[in-house]
């Protein structure tokens, strides 16, 4: 395990991509290169992209690596598609859009599955994009799978959080509702040649300006971009709008190295790694117990005859393995 | 435990991925995260994405007659890159007397038309055992 980590710093990319795996495998004893990793980490800007289904994300980010790649940038993605609830498989689909970049050494493409995750990323992702920044890669841009309104755990990861939207998706009642429309440091309408595009576009403007976007301590507020991306059948305006993206992108970036916010990001981010921590370290290891022990069938074979309810069992546990 | 990930592609010019994604759908089923990379890629690319990606398996198909060149440069260009444990099988029109250069080459398993999706799985699971 300790090779593996000396590998990705090197810039071994199966080391990293095996090392990630590990992590999502939950592979015993992982942690152990992880924590040789965690120095090497922090250096890296972290951009998140999400939206609905086919909005577009794959093709923009594969854009966006172009873009990157002619400013000598390396990057590294990591792109993730749902699991099946029913059988665990999945396919991962997403560098079908980005495969120009497969043999290019600056740029490192990883796709992961959702495995039961629910917040439009998987569980791994966290430590995944630590394994990327520590082989070295300048931007690491995390794709979520296709969400819906409230799959924001992006912004537990990403220092810029790109919403992408296509036209056509609702009205203004829609455009003002919480969760992912108000999570963007960017909004992105892709296909805008479509019809309602300007449409969408007035309406995100609206909610851009009366945005406060969570932080509100700064003096210097930060305007919400409203980005048009072309329609990818006109290759030269669709390259030439995503580098304008790449370059609000960068913007944004130093907005919050200047604005000082960068910390308070790391600090949000940090305190979800840590809560994740103590939830694998604590909670896992109960829940295995329970599970090997057969406790878990016995216990819910009692809630379904309405024995006993939730609360109460879960009371009983807590005295068992938690001493205060 | 150890999830199977099998990458799926297509080598050269052909863009007949019905087999392909009809493949895909059912390793899907089958339990397994499969890469899927659609059409016209270059043996090089196949190699790097299996590299990246970590796969226990690559599955490649062709239609197109250009099997002979095609599937053993991948599974050399994983070989030159000390990633011979991936291991590669291939699919579509494979003529009979094809199949030693391919085996040769290093491919594990060819499966040619008419073969049961089942047939597919169950060698998957049979002979692709990831390392814990």
């Amino acid at each position: 395990m300790e090779e593996l980590s000396k590998r990705v710093l090197a810039g071994d990319i199966r080391a990293a991509s095996r090392l990630i795996r590990n992590l999502e495998d939950q592979i015993p004893d992982t942690y152990v290169a992880i924590k040789e990793l965690f120095t090497a980490t922090g250096n890296s800007h972290i951009v998140g992209i999400t939206g609905a289904p086919g909005a577009g994300k794959s093709t923009l980010i594969d854009e966006l690596i172009a873009a990157y790649r002619k400013k000598e940038k390396t990057v590294g993605v990591l792109a993730v598609d749902p699991t099946s609830p029913f059988t665990g498989g999945a396919i991962l689909g997403d560098r079908i859009r980005m495969l120009r970049h497969a043999e290019d050494s600056g740029v490192f493409v990883r796709s992961l599955a959702t495995r039961g995750s629910m917040g439009g990323l998987s569980k791994a992702v966290g430590e995944a994009i630590h394994v990327v920044e520590a082989s070295g890669k300048e931007k690491v841009i995390v794709e979520t799978c296709g969400v819906g309104q409230q799959e924001v755990d992006i912004i537990n990861h990403a220092h810029t959080v790109v919403v992408v939207l296509v036209p056509g998706m609702g009205d203004d009642v829609q455009a003002i509702k919480a969760g992912l429309m108000e999570i963007a440091d960017i909004f992105v309408i892709n296909k805008a040649d479509r019809d309602g595009a300007n449409k969408l576009y007035q309406e995100l403007l609206n909610i851009a300006s009366l945005s406060r976007n969570g932080d509100t301590a700064s003096s210097e507020q930060w305007t919400i971009p409203v980005m048009k991306v072309e329609s990818i059948a006109e290759p030269l305006k669709f390259a030439e709008s995503v580098n304008l993206l790449c370059d609000k992108i960068e913007e944004h970036y130093q907005y919050l190295v200047k604005s000082k916010l960068l910390s308070n990001r790391l600090r949000r981010k940090t305190t979800a790694e840590l809560n994740e921590a103590l939830w694998g370290s604590i909670l896992q290891p109960i829940l295995q117990e329970l599970n090997d022990g057969g406790e878990m069938e016995s216990m819910v074979e009692k809630l379904v005859n309405k024995e006993i309810d939730p609360y109460t069992l879960a009371e009983q546990v807590a005295q068992r393995y938690v001493k205060k | 435990m150890r999830k199977i990930r099998v990458l799926l592609a297509k080598p050269g010019l052909d863009g007949h991925d019905r087999g392909a994604k009809v493949l895909a759908r059912c390793f899907r089923d089958a339990g397994f995260e499969v890469i899927y990379t659609g059409c016209h890629q270059t043996s090089e690319q196949i190699a790097a994405i299996a590299i990246q990606e970590d796969v226990d398996l690559v599955g490649l198909s062709c239609l197109s007659g250009a099997h002979k060149y095609l599937f053993p440069e991948v599974a050399r260009l994983l070989q030159e890159r000390d990633a011979e444990d991936i291991i590669v099988i291939g699919g579509g029109i494979i003529p009979e007397q094809d199949m030693p250069a391919l085996y040769e080459a290093g491919l594990k398993a060819i499966f040619t038309p008419g073969t049961k999706l089942d047939a597919i799985v169950e060698w998957i699971n049979t002979n692709v055992k990831p390392e814990a």
